[in-house]
């Protein structure tokens, strides 16, 4: 395809990998805050390709990943209420909540619609009048236009039937957070290009000047990950804390205007309750005033639940902040797996753990 | 979840600006997509397309630029020179 398949190139790859060990004079710290550029790296053998001049260590950028199990057993809890069906994204669907995931609500008999766009879940509520259609709002700043966009469209259409469960996030404060932990070891940032397409790249100046560490924004194929890796080193090697642009024919300086209106006109940035991390100051969005209506926490909040369910065994959060590798997990592999998981980054499409479990049987650990 | 897929505008469908929607390629495959973030994108350029709604037009000549770049990099490597940085 058009725009995919060149930035696949074998023979490119091998030059650009070529590079990156000839300008590492020692093993460099990066990561990569997308699930999707993780999944791309330990696909393509790109990590175990670069041992000994970059440990690639992979951020909380699955949004699966981090929704509060509060917010899951919300989902659950309205997919079971009469009249109502639950629309979500596939990779939603299997992540476990306290009490469940939303397919064994299912099972039990919960009406749970997948959907593709947080758009199709307007057609729901406009085919079943006689039900509540409730959209569990996930992503980073990439969905949440679609999401303002489908509210927007509600409101035109006069839909009362229809609302969302607020629960999108957003990265820089959650890279802030990493930035914050005291064992944290990264070195340099792969932003993830998709975000950046919609909030430009200028954002992160700060950020960068703040922590003096390279950031720079990345795309999803081998090529294009190769290249925002050797432009990293490259800044370190020569000790340079600036922002770059490796994703041009997606990225703009300033990101996509009517995008970042669709978010302002519809969301306030609030902070927001990130799984395995806690409490993150500006961590994602709530709905602003004219748009409450829309909000399922305040429609129906007599099915809220009141507590936040505590994980014991998953080590995720551990995971997405870079301080081990999946498989230093004990339960990885073992009482942890795709089939059977402890925690979201083993159930979502863009997890950590599951892309090592899917694509790396052998072994990539820190030293 | 935030794979964006390229692909090429093929016609608007809907230029209402909280409708909009054109038909979109993807390798051959047709898919009606929502415009409202790309209301300026024309007919023959490519967008990225992520849960159903454009999100950016695709800088060709940004990508025409890195792909040169790729070419340059394999002729240098398969001549056996070191490539000029």
């Amino acid at each position: 395809m058009k725009y995919l398949d060149e930035f696949r190139d074998i023979q490119a790859a091998r030059s650009l990998i070529q590079r990156i060990r000839q300008a590492a004079t020692r093993p460099w710290v990066l990561m990569d805050v997308c699930g999707g550029q993780t999944h791309s790296l330990v696909r393509s053998g790109i990590e175990q390709e670069l041992i000994g001049s970059v440990e690639l260590i992979h951020g909380p950028g699955c949004p699966v990943c981090v929704t509060s199990t509060q917010l899951i057993d919300f989902a659950v809890a309205l997919s079971l209420r009469p009249q109502t069906i639950v629309a979500s994204f596939g990779d939603m669907i299997r992540v476990p909540g306290a009490g469940g995931s939303l397919m064994q609500a299912r099972s039990r008999g919960g009406d749970l619609q997948m959907v593709y766009s947080p758009v199709d879940a307007i057609e729901f509520a406009k085919t079943h009048p006689d039900h509540e259609v409730v959209f569990f709002a996930v992503g980073f700043e990439t969905t949440a236009p679609a999401t303002a966009l489908a509210v927007i469209q509600a409101v035109e259409l006069n839909l009362s039937n229809f609302t969302i469960v607020p629960a999108h996030v957003r990265v820089l404060p959650a890279m802030e957070a990493i930035m914050a932990m005291p064992d944290n070891r990264v070195e340099g940032f792969l932003a993830a290009g998709h975000v950046c397409s919609i909030t430009g790249f200028d954002v992160y100046e700060p950020f960068v000047s703040k922590h003096q560490v390279p950031v720079v924004v990345t795309g999803f194929e081998p090529m294009d990950l190769l290249e925002g890796i050797l432009r990293s080193l490259t800044l370190l090697e020569t000790s340079q804390a600036v922002v770059e642009n490796c994703y041009g024919r997606g990225v703009q300086r300033n990101g996509n205007v009517s995008a970042q209106s669709l978010i302002d006109r519809v969301y306030e940035i609030d902070d927001r309750d990130w799984r395995g991390f806690g409490t993150i100051s500006g961590g994602g969005y709530r709905l602003r005033s004219p748009f409450v209506r829309f909000d399922a926490c305040e429609k129906f909040a007599d099915v809220f639940p009141r507590e936040q369910a505590t994980e014991t065994t998953c080590r995720g959060a551990d995971v997405m902040s870079g301080r081990i590798k999946p498989k230093q997990c004990p339960a990885f592999g073992t009482t942890c797996t795709p089939e059977s998981p402890l925690g979201a980054p083993m159930v979502s499409s863009e997890g950590a753990c599951a892309a090592y479990h899917r694509f790396d049987p052998v072994s990539i650990e820190t030293p | 979840m935030c794979l964006g897929i390229p692909g090429q505008v093929i016609r608007w469908i809907d230029r209402d600006p909280t409708f909009a929607k054109a038909e979109v390629e993807f390798g051959g495959v047709l898919r009606e997509v929502h415009m409202a973030c790309v209301p300026e994108a024309n007919e023959g350029q490519y967008v990225i397309v992520h849960a159903g709604i454009a999100i950016c037009i695709v800088d060709e000549a940004e990508a025409a630029k890195t792909l040169a770049e790729y070419e340059r990099m394999k002729h240098f490597e398969e001549n056996g020179d070191e490539v000029p940085r």
